[in-house]
């Protein structure tokens, strides 16, 4: 069976090789990823150098991205922020995901009291808008990067389990369910084998769509002393920080809202791209 | 066939299945009573919505609960009353001795899992084998359903429908069970692919040894794979017998209907002959005769009482009042 599965992903991954605009946005996170890692490497400059002698520069020789407020190097502090904006972004999508999920498939799939239960629950929980809970729960936690992504995570959760539970309440109707009922087969089994699988593909799309919203509420977070702290860089933050100095200094804003913008699409193309290789239909 | 020598396999007493809906409560199964010989084939026929489904779905414990439920009776198995057992013991039933085939071959396949996975799944849940093991036995079971071996790691997309349906059959039989319960197997095909997998399942089941309910409406697929007939008309058995009997000898007047309802090539008749008149609402079941309303022979007291079912001659039985003493 070993070989059987690996032939199987070779597969999946060959589709997904195929389809250009996900090979490219698998690339540039490839490349997010390594100017992360590579981070103290590339950075021309600490991410906390200040020089208050040449503050606010426009791009030029020495910063090749002009320099903050503080005279702080924007390149340096971007490549640094990668490592926070990249964590906070799937992190907390995978937190979010998750519990999403989980939620969401038992209370589709049990229906009836359950279901009643569980989603009145979401409303309640739901009638608090994301940020104010988000900003609760953060503030209930402590600061810190760690706290917010999991604050983050738990608050966008409902989103995600109402989309699982009303595909999972047209796919348990299924003839196939019924038949995987018919040779015995367990509710984890067929809710993990053949209902879920069979769900989840406006799901990908949504969940890498997310990433970029995750990456902003955290920078709300910062902007309220709550997320990253300071002068931890952090591409939201940034984007919030430069927000006084937009009309003189447009650069400040732009360029960490093109790096958030990037990353999102990215993203999202390989999500796209991933939907389709997982769905054997589109095989050739 | 000799029915006598064969040894008694399901016996369905008295099942009475209701579903609970919000505004009624639909009686789908009213006091139905089966018996099932090992290796026989039972047809049940009737129409849509005649509770046919609901009576297989019952026998394998998979309706739907709620809104379902078993008012009464048993389902007697080889001497166990499936009814009363623990869901523990009836898992190791489900799958396994007792087996569905589902209607429609399009829907009833997981579309993202090979087919060969899909058989494995149905065998490794009830035999302890290797996963070597399973492979090899669901790749025989292809085989044996007439698909290549190699097409294991193909999905359901790739087959055709008759494809599909051998596959399903696959799954059904892939723990050799002994009872098999087909849910109108071929209604989905096309006549030439239905043949086709009705001479298999036939021979399958005559290879295994398998006693078979078959569930469906036409009547000629009856006559040509079944050894006993249940006619089915609003959640009761009407008439019960051999098919031979049922089919030279009709004595209800909704079976005989339903044949002369049959185009016939054998006379010059323009139009066909339906029974006229709809099935009555399950949720709101009249007195007496359900057939009533269609019946044309018809007198005052078939609404008034429900008749009982009554052995009209040897091993056929009729539920009407014209039957028997009352003619």
């Amino acid at each position: 069976m070993k070989r059987k599965k690996k032939s199987r992903m070779r597969e999946i991954l060959h589709r997904l090789f195929k389809n250009k605009l996900a090979v490219a946005g698998l690339v540039t996170i490839a490349l997010l990823v390594l100017v992360a890692i590579l981070a103290p490497v590339l950075a021309p400059s600490p991410y906390e150098a200040q020089d208050l002698e040449s503050t606010y520069q426009f791009p030029n020789a020495a910063h090749p991205l002009g320099t903050d407020n503080l005279g702080r190097d924007i390149m340096s502090r971007l490549i640094y922020g990668t490592r926070q904006s990249l964590r906070i972004g799937v992190l907390s999508v995978a937190i979010a995901s998750t519990l999403g999920i989980i939620f969401g498939s038992v209370a589709g799939f049990y229906g009836g009291r359950v279901d009643n239960i569980l989603m009145r629950m979401l409303d309640i929980y739901q009638s608090i808008p994301a940020m104010l809970l988000s900003i609760a729960l953060a503030a209930a936690l402590g600061p810190g990067i760690n706290n917010a992504i999991l604050a983050i995570g738990i608050s966008t959760m409902a989103e995600y389990a109402r989309m699982i539970r009303a595909q999972i309440l047209t796919v348990r109707e299924r003839e196939y369910v019924e038949a995987a009922r018919a040779i015995n087969a367990g509710d984890f089994r067929i809710v993990t084998k053949h209902i879920i699988p069979n769900a989840l593909a406006p799901l990908i799309v949504s969940i890498t769509m997310n990433i970029g919203n995750s990456i902003l509420a955290a920078a709300t977070l910062s902007f309220i002393g709550l997320g990253a702290q300071p002068p931890l860089p952090e591409w939201g933050a940034m984007l919030s920080a430069g927000r006084a100095y937009m009309r003189d200094y447009g650069y400040l804003v732009v360029i960490p809202g093109i790096c958030i913008m990037i990353s999102v699409l990215a993203f999202n193309l390989l999500g796209d791209g991933l939907r389709d290789a997982l769905d054997p239909k589109m095989k050739n | 066939m000799n029915e006598q020598k064969k040894e008694n396999l399901l016996t369905i007493e008295d099942l009475v299945v209701e579903y609970d809906t919000d505004e009624a409560v639909v009686q789908a199964v009213n006091h139905v009573n089966l018996q099932l010989g090992r290796g026989e084939t039972l047809g049940l026929v009737g129409e849509t919505g005649a509770g046919k489904t609901t009576i297989a779905r019952a026998i394998l414990r998979i309706l739907p609960d709620p809104p379902a439920r078993v008012c009464g009776g048993r389902i007697l198995f080889g001497g166990e009353d499936l009814l009363a057992l623990s869901e523990g013991k009836m898992r190791r039933i489900r799958g396994n001795k007792i087996a569905m085939i589902f209607q429609d071959p399009m829907t009833a396949l997981n579309p993202v899992e090979t087919v060969g996975d899909q058989i494995a799944e149905a065998i490794g849940l009830h035999e302890k084998l290797s996963r070597a093991d399973v492979e090899k036995r669901a790749v025989d079971m292809l085989e044996m359903v007439g698909i290549p071996g190699e097409r294991y790691e193909e999905y359901p997309h790739q087959f055709s429908g008759g494809m599909k349906q051998r596959v399903v059959i696959a799954m059904a039989l892939a723990c050799h069970p002994e009872l098999l319960l087909a849910d109108e197997p071929t209604t989905a095909l096309d006549v030439t692919i239905q043949a086709q997998v009705l001479d298999m399942m036939d021979n399958l089941k005559k290879r295994l040894d398998t006693s078979m309910i078959l569930i469906t409406h036409d009547l000629g697929i009856v006559a040509g794979m079944c050894d006993k007939v249940a006619v089915v008309y609003a959640g009761e058995i009407v008439e019960q017998g051999t098919t031979e009997e049922i089919f030279d000898h009709p004595e209800h007047p909704y079976t005989v209907g339903l044949f002369q309802s049959l185009p016939r090539l054998d006379s010059r008749e323009k139009r066909l002959r339906p029974i006229n008149g709809l099935m009555p609402d399950p949720a709101n079941l009249p007195q007496g005769c359900k057939f009533y309303d269609r019946c044309p022979f018809a007198v005052p007291e078939c609404s008034q009482r429900t008749p009982e079912m009554r052995e009209h001659r040897a091993g056929h039985f009729v539920r009407c009042i014209r039957t028997g003493g009352e003619k």
